[in-house]
């Protein structure tokens, strides 16, 4: 059975060299409109919306380019945002040292679980990945500092640096925009690296890869590294605009999250993760008063999305501008 | 040895009881996904809920019909096989031909479909269902409740009665060459696309089938499911689903090593079966009765 159509999406022309000016300057107009966004949209929504992307891009960065689905990235996305808040409600830590703490502990984790995880492919890295997740739910639910049920609460918004207040929504949003940028450059960067293509060249064919004399096993475990430390940023910086770590971050649903974003947007596209970041998010807001039936409709989306349109958002619309041309 | 834990015997082969249903629910639903997933390439994300759906049917049997226990043991995997069948023509069918990967996803999708209906419609704590075998029996070294002895004799004779079906039987024998070979055995006659619906609803039946017999000793929640699929995956992930047999030593033997691990360190109980998984993984990756492919 073939391995691609996955990946088929990543193909857009968009990432040739001849194409790169209009990307630019597509990425330039939509950060244009980011910049003014607060103008118009409740900072704190976007806020969400930005943290939660870059949790997805981190997502995407292992699915989209490695090929490895991962059903375990909230414990690094949850497992951050414990330590940054606890290193700042109780060690009193600064903004920026929380936020660093995280992702240390996000990285080191994702060392200990991609050294487990990578050793099988596939379906089963997908049901190693859950079950690692689902230990670590688990060690939180019952380690002391992180509170059980209740979580961490009233985790301080400390001025970044000392001198950027935070305490402002507007400020607030152009300070995650900023480490959202940086995420995304750093992904952007490290797909269109030498490492991104070897990283390709193992999702299409492991063993040739192999024979060509990589280190697969090494390339997945940096690829799952990087993704775990970037997803834990993203729930770092959670912590600091909500003021809260909680369970939910941890849970396997959470983690089902990422993956139905991802896929909304497009898999092992460059933008579709934020897409589908935008769209999930969108759509719990409007459909916070239905309870129950947000994860009924998450379901049904998964479903479709799935039968119908496995490129995601984005690449189905490039499937289709290729198409017209 | 035991008195330096701390441990009574009666509670040391309650636990034991305990540990065995456990794993008799393991063995079960392993045996299950990997049927499944030898045929389909299918991870059935939707078996944990397919086996809430078996006890959420008996207790639906039970209190709108009046069908007592012994009808729902009968019925509801039956139920939970025609749900089964109706997922696999309906959709999953339509995944065969592209990476393994979106039949997962799109069982995944199920979980939050079914789950967040009947959270909906029953609320999220559990609903008792009465035991059908009140009393217990002496066995001389353990004073044993009826229901739990029913459990554990009834599921170890249905797993082997599921081994023999496979592995000794002439229909098993047919199952086996489509798990190798589909194609050559499409070309002999029979019809694959029939028995993978079958097959996956026979799967769908055996998690059902555990959800019942959970039914009296656990509530009746719509969440029961979800929670377990994860450790079932831990345990094939162990195990390796390359043996049926393989799959029911593993299941009973994780079941009774978490039985115990509740008893003398009782804060390891939930993540034990997770560090038995990372250090297997670590020591032979292919899972004790696994074959890397």
């Amino acid at each position: 059975m073939k391995r691609t159509d996955i990946n088929t999406a990543g193909g857009s022309p968009a990432q040739g060299p001849g194409r790169f000016n209009s990307s630019t300057i597509l990425y330039l107009v939509l950060l244009a409109l980011a910049l003014v966004a607060p103008a118009v949209l409740y900072p704190i929504f976007l806020v969400k919306v930005l943290c939660v992307a870059l949790f997805a891009l981190a997502f995407n960065l292992l699915i989209g380019y490695g090929g490895l689905l991962s059903f375990g990235h909230a414990m690094f996305f949850g497992g951050a945002s414990y330590i940054t808040g606890h290193a700042m409600l109780v060690w009193g830590w600064p903004t920026e040292l929380g936020i660093l703490v995280g992702v240390v502990f996000s990285t080191l984790l994702g060392v200990v679980a991609g050294l487990i995880a990578i050793r099988r492919q596939g379906i089963y890295f997908a049901m190693v990945t859950l079950a690692l997740a689902q230990m670590v739910y688990f060690i939180f639910l019952q380690m002391p500092f992180t509170g059980g049920e209740d979580g961490i609460q009233n985790v301080p918004r400390r001025a970044v640096f000392g001198f950027i207040d935070i305490a402002n929504d507007t400020t607030l949003y152009y300070v995650v925009l900023t480490i959202f940028v940086f995420g995304f450059l750093f992904i952007y960067r490290t797909i269109h690296s030498p490492f991104g293509q070897v990283l390709k060249a193992i999702r299409e064919n492991e063993d040739r890869a192999t024979s060509l004399g990589y280190h697969t096993t090494r390339f997945k475990l940096l690829a799952f590294v990087l993704s775990a430390g970037l997803a834990g940023l993203a729930g770092a910086t959670k912590v600091v605009v909500f003021q809260i770590a909680t369970l939910t971050d941890v849970t396997w649903q959470m983690s089902g999250e990422v993956v139905l974003m991802t896929l909304v947007g497009g898999l092992g596209t460059v933008f579709g993760p934020v897409v589908g970041a935008a769209i999930i998010i969108t759509m719990q807001d409007y459909l916070a008063t239905f309870g129950e039936w947000v994860l009924v409709i998450q379901g049904v989306t998964f479903v479709i999305m799935v039968s119908l349109f496995r490129r995601g958002v984005v690449g189905e619309i490039a499937a289709l501008i290729n198409r017209v041309r | 040895m035991l008195d330096v834990l701390n441990i009574s015997m009666p509670m040391l082969f309650g636990q034991l009881t305990l540990g065995l249903i456990n794993g008799a629910f393991y063995a079960l639903l392993s045996l299950g996904l990997a049927v499944i997933f030898g045929l389909l390439n299918v991870v059935n994300f939707v078996h944990g809920t397919q086996y809430m759906l078996g006890a959420l049917f008996a207790w639906m049997l039970l209190h709108y019909l009046g069908i007592p226990y012994w009808g729902a043991l009968l019925l509801a995997p039956v139920g939970v096989g025609l749900v089964g069948a109706v997922i696999e023509v309906t959709l999953l069918r339509r995944l065969y031909s592209v990476d393994h990967l979106y039949g997962m996803l799109l069982t995944f999708g199920l979980v939050l479909i079914i789950e967040g209906f009947f959270r909906w419609l029953y609320g999220a704590s559990g609903m008792p269902y009465s035991n059908p075998l009140p009393g217990g029996t002496n066995l001389g070294f353990m004073f044993a409740p009826n229901y739990r002895l029913w459990v554990v004799v009834f599921s170890v004779a249905v797993c082997f009665g599921v081994w023999y079906l496979i592995e000794r039987t002439k229909l098993g024998s047919y199952l086996r060459a489509a798990i190798e070979r589909p194609d050559l055995v499409q070309a002999f006659g029979i019809n694959v696309p029939r028995m993978i619906t079958l097959t996956y609803a026979f799967g769908a039946a055996l998690a059902g089938l555990a959800g019942v017999l959970a039914a009296p000793i656990y509530q009746v929640n719509p969440l029961m499911g979800s929670n377990l699929i994860i450790v079932v995956f831990a345990v094939v992930v162990i195990g390796g689903m390359g043996s049926i047999m393989g799959a029911i030593v593993t299941g009973f033997g994780l079941g009774i090593i978490e039985g115990l691990t509740k008893m003398i360190y009782s804060e390891a109980s939930n993540t034990i079966i997770f560090v038995i998984m990372a250090i297997v993984l670590l020591i032979k990756p292919a899972g004790l009765f696994g074959s890397q492919k």
